[in-house]
């Protein structure tokens, strides 16, 4: 190493700090997966992996302080100390081609994990057999939909995400002639009808059928077998005062409908939509098992694809490992419900998913050249007898 | 002698093999080879009765033979048959291993029945059913990580006793006590068995029955109890009809000529019209029968033992010896992978049971090309070690059943399985060889004279180069596992348990290389981290599986727990048995060893 040991250029260039962020590293993933019992594996990501450090809460009070770095933080200290290193210390040569190659396709991996942690979009499609739709759903953002269903032949529709129904805050729309105002909002709740508890409390909602329920905010669940159902109370305010204060829920099917000056609207909590330009139809589901057992041998979608534009009017199957990629998007046949009458595709959208395919290409490269050249050097030492064999030493110096 | 005696050894080996792999005739009167050799389809997939009664004995039991109460030894078809056709008898044969005091005592058997006994018969066990049901019940909606031993065991004996009765009601019904070969005469007492009939086809754990006509396909295979029915409403009856209440009368009434003559006409007939289902049955009871991978473990603890012994006394005579019962015994357990291979037409890896054959086999592969270039019989060791932990480890898995099963919908590429997992799998092998030679290193030096400064040296070099072949097959295995999980379910990486296992040891193999390279460890450091990647990588292969999320996790597993914690520890220990200054190990070697 060129530098003093004591220059900071030394530390963020040298190798113990690799090292270190390696550990550190292995700790954060390690932990990682033992919280998945708790957490589930979104919760994980969002805790350990796509932050810069974790906080953890001090015992008693509501105070929360980082207690070990998050993964944007260990990546990008690898980074900076991969580079770093690479224009402080390396010098390129043939014989270092090989540990070039992996670094850069190292630091692309993490640039592409990164972004993938940013763009992606994780969404999925329920359609039953027969069935066209044309958006697909977040599994876990929600939005509320202020639909305008006064012409018979559009809709228009307001959508706005449920982060920003924050209790007291006031929405106000170009298309809206009223303003949205967050009453209370649950990120999981139960719902029951008020018939069937005597001694419920009186309703937050004065109009609309969230009078007749009773909505309970329970805590939100990491299992990924039970789903999480976000409820909200929201006044709406015209300019002469209070129109009432509405239910909204995910886990009403129904959207609550009301007119309001001589126009009909809709108001419905929902998983976040993401309109495709084209549409699909379920045209079959096939379901098999090995006979005898109820072990899953194949699980299928065959649907119909038709573009917007028209140019695309065809029939595809989508079966396990083998999705359709149209549109930017990638579909996969995720699921079933409903006796086979309902398939479930997951739906991902990601810019970005070229990076690991071309990072890796370039570590595996690397890696292969760079031990290639250890091996024929010791194999090359080991045919010249009577001289002592050294363990082969790479240490970039 | 001593200059013949790794020739000797050899040849005792290969004797002793090659008696493993003649077919044994059958030792009593009847003709029980044939009779295992019967196709029937369960489980998804077609196979003879032979690995029915052994896996069945297996998993409900342990072991694959049977102690009937008068001191004699049942052969696993003996037992199926009886099972089948004497099922009054087969219920006083202690196949339910109880291992769990809890659970016995919900038996209320008298202390002459349970002091030193671990198995017990279903007639035993038949008055405690009820309350072992209610307990069961009580612990089904408790999730099955979150279970007590208790509740474990209770649902796990309910299993095997559900397990036991279906495949009593697989050839015969069992509680109607009819003479089913008489009653097939008469319409009428034929139409009075209907009970029994629908029972048998609503329990029947085999579909015995196959097609009519020569039809590929599985589900054309029916059960006993279902062609019964059949024929009471068409009034012809299928062939397999007569011929199993035919064996069944003939095994009860104890008439070898007449089974014997039986079962030989089936299998004429069957090999008839089912060419290669029959080749494929004899095939695979030849090789249950063979037990390869038995006789591969007894030859690797041979070889250990030849290894270890070699380093104190005739070093080139007892390493050649080691050195060949090990290539003797990988041979062997190729052949049984390639078997396993061509049964199941997929790649070696499918499942945990053949992830554990297959480390074994790549770890071997890798030590007899080290010990080509280093005679010292190190490699010989580790390698022999590996096989043999390998093995038992595999051994414990086969427990839960039939280890050629299924491969569910997500996991149904042999693409993927053929290079992802293979890769992988190779990479956790490589990652325990480094560290198993790390061991072999720390233990020499520490507590043996033997460790020089050659042995010393070739020892850094093997593990050095394994860690760099570990890291590349590591990492390109993951990667092919983010292309797969990519191509599949639309995400390069999840995050998902299984995976983190796997890129920790990337990693941690990387942590070696880099301290390595930077200078921060010598010989000694380098053994410890290579040991430590052991506890790394038994992780990533169980710890993973035992948390029951993810994608991965596909029905495993409690037993092996513990067996996990004593593992780590004992790395541990050796860890800190490297930790005593270089001045009191008893090797004395030069410190600062590159």
């Amino acid at each position: 190493m060129s530098a003093p040991r004591s220059h900071p250029l030394a530390v963020i260039t040298s190798l113990r700090l690799t090292v270190a962020l390696l550990v550190l590293s292995i700790v954060l993933i390690f932990a990682a997966t033992l919280d998945q019992v708790h957490l589930g594996v979104w919760g994980v990501q969002e805790k350990y992996f796509r932050s810069f450090f974790i906080f953890d809460q001090i015992p008693g009070t509501g105070f929360f302080f980082p207690v070990f770095p998050g993964g944007y933080f260990l990546g990008g200290a690898l980074i900076i100390n991969l580079v770093a290193a690479h224009f402080h210390r390396f010098r390129f040569s043939w014989k270092k081609a090989g540990i070039w190659l992996t670094h850069l396709g190292l630091i692309l991996l993490l640039i592409g994990e990164g972004l993938s942690g940013m763009l992606q979009q994780d969404n999925q499609m329920r359609i039953d057999v027969g069935q066209t739709r044309r958006y697909s759903e977040s599994f876990r953002e929600t939005e509320l939909a202020v639909i305008e269903t006064t012409h018979p032949n559009y809709d228009r529709v307001v959508s706005i995400p449920a982060a920003r129904l924050t209790v007291g805050a006031s929405i106000q729309h170009p298309l809206l002639p009223f303003t949205l105002k967050t009453v209370a909002y649950y990120p999981n709740a139960m719902l029951r009808m008020r018939s069937q508890i005597p001694d419920a409390p009186p309703s937050v909602a004065t109009a609309g059928e969230g009078t007749e329920m009773v909505a309970t905010q329970i805590p939100l669940t990491t299992n990924p077998d039970e789903e999480n159902w976000p409820t909200a109370y929201l006044e709406l305010v015209g300019p002469e005062g209070s129109l009432g204060i509405f239910l909204a829920s995910t886990m009403l099917e129904e959207p609550e409908a009301f007119t309001y000056e001589g126009r009909t609207w809709r108001l419905a909590l929902r998983a976040k939509r993401d309109y495709l330009p084209f549409s699909i139809t379920l045209q079959k589901f096939t379901h098999d098992i090995y006979p005898g057992t109820d072990i899953p041998r194949d699980f299928a979608s065959t649907i119909h694809l038709r573009s917007d534009d028209g140019r695309d009017d065809r029939e595809v199957r989508i079966f396990m490992n083998n999705p359709l990629r149209y549109g930017g998007r990638a579909f996969y046949q995720a699921g079933y419900a409903n006796n086979d009458r309902t398939t479930v595709l997951q739906v991902v959208r990601n810019p970005s998913w070229q990076i690991p395919y071309l990072s890796c290409a370039l570590i595996v490269a690397g890696l292969v050249l760079q031990f290639g050249i250890h091996l024929f050097a010791f194999f090359g030492r080991r045919r010249r007898p009577g001289r002592p064999v050294p363990a082969p030493s790479p240490i970039p110096s | 002698m001593k200059k013949h005696f790794a020739l000797g050894a050899l040849l005792l080996a290969l004797a002793w093999v090659g008696s493993t792999l003649v077919p044994r005739g059958n030792t009593g009167e009847f003709d029980l080879t044939t009779f295992g050799r019967l196709p029937v389809l369960a489980d998804g997939r077609i196979k003879p009765l032979d690995t029915i009664a052994r896996t069945s004995l297996l998993m409900l039991q342990g072991r694959q033979y049977v102690a009937a109460g008068d001191g004699r030894e049942l052969a696993p078809e003996e037992w199926l048959l009886d099972v089948f056709f004497h099922p009054e008898l087969a219920d006083t044969y202690r196949i339910f291993r109880i291992d769990n005091p809890d659970v016995l005592s919900l038996f209320n058997l008298g202390s002459g029945d349970t002091t030193g006994q671990v198995r017990f018969s279903f007639a035993q066990l038949q008055s405690g059913l009820p309350e072992l049901d209610r307990q069961a019940q009580l612990a089904d909606p408790v999730a099955d990580a979150a279970r007590t031993a208790f509740q474990r065991g209770a649902v796990e004996l309910r299993e095997h006793l559900e397990y036991y009765s279906r495949l009593k009601y697989s050839l015969a019904a069992p509680d109607g006590g009819q003479d089913l070969l008489a009653d097939l005469g008469n319409p009428g007492r034929l139409a009075a068995d209907r009970p029994g009939f629908q029972a048998m086809e609503t329990y029947s754990l085999l579909r015995a029955v196959p097609p009519s006509t020569t039809s590929a396909r599985f589900d054309d295979w029916q059960s006993l109890g279902h062609v019964l029915l059949e024929s009471l409403s068409t009034g012809r009856v299928n062939p397999a009809v007569p011929f199993y209440a035919g064996l069944g009368r003939a095994w009860r009434a104890r008439q070898p000529d007449t089974f014997n003559s039986l079962v030989k006409a089936d299998q004429v007939v069957l090999s008839s019209r089912f060419p290669s289902v029959m080749r494929r049955c004899s095939i695979e009871a030849f090789f249950n029968q063979a037990e390869p991978f038995y006789t591969s473990l007894v030859l690797y603890v041979a070889a250990f033992l030849l290894a270890v012994i070699s380093w104190l006394k005739w070093p080139a005579e007892l390493g050649l010896a080691a050195l060949r019962l090990m290539a003797l015994a990988f041979l062997l357990a190729t052949a049984g992978i390639i078997a396993r291979m061509w049964l199941e037409g997929r790649p070696p890896v499918t499942n945990l049971y053949s992830s554990a054959l297959f480390i074994g086999w790549g770890a071997v592969a890798l030590c007899l090309f080290l010990e080509r270039i280093n005679r010292n019989a190190v490699a010989s060791s580790a390698g022999a070690l590996i096989g043999f932990s390998t093995l038992v480890i595999a051994h414990n898995l086969s427990l839960s059943g039939d280890t050629l099963e299924m491969m569910r919908a997500v996991l149904d590429s042999n693409f993927w399985l053929s290079t992802h997992v293979v890769t992988v799998t190779t990479g956790y092998a490589s990652t325990f060889l480094a560290g198993f030679l790390a061991i072999i290193y720390i233990l020499r030096g520490v507590l043996t004279r033997t460790l020089d400064r050659p042995t010393a040296d070739s020892l850094a070099r093997m593990v050095y180069g394994i860690v760099c072949f570990a890291t590349l097959f590591s990492f390109v295995g993951t990667v092919l596992g983010g292309i797969w999980a990519d191509q599949s379910w639309g995400r390069f990486w999840g995050w998902d348990p299984k995976e983190n296992g796997a890129l920790l040891i990337v990693l941690w193999n990387a942590v070696i290389l880099h301290c390595r390279w930077g200078g921060l460890v010598k010989q000694r450091g380098l053994m410890c981290l290579a040991v430590f990647g052991n506890i790394v990588t038994a992780w990533s292969w169980f710890g993973t599986n035992m948390l029951g999320v993810g994608l991965h996790s596909y029905g495993f597993t409690n037993a092996a727990f513990e067996g996990l914690i004593t593992f780590v520890a004992l790395q541990l220990a050796i860890i800190g048995l490297a930790a005593i200054p270089r001045s009191r190990w008893r090797s004395a070697i030069p410190a600062g060893g590159g």
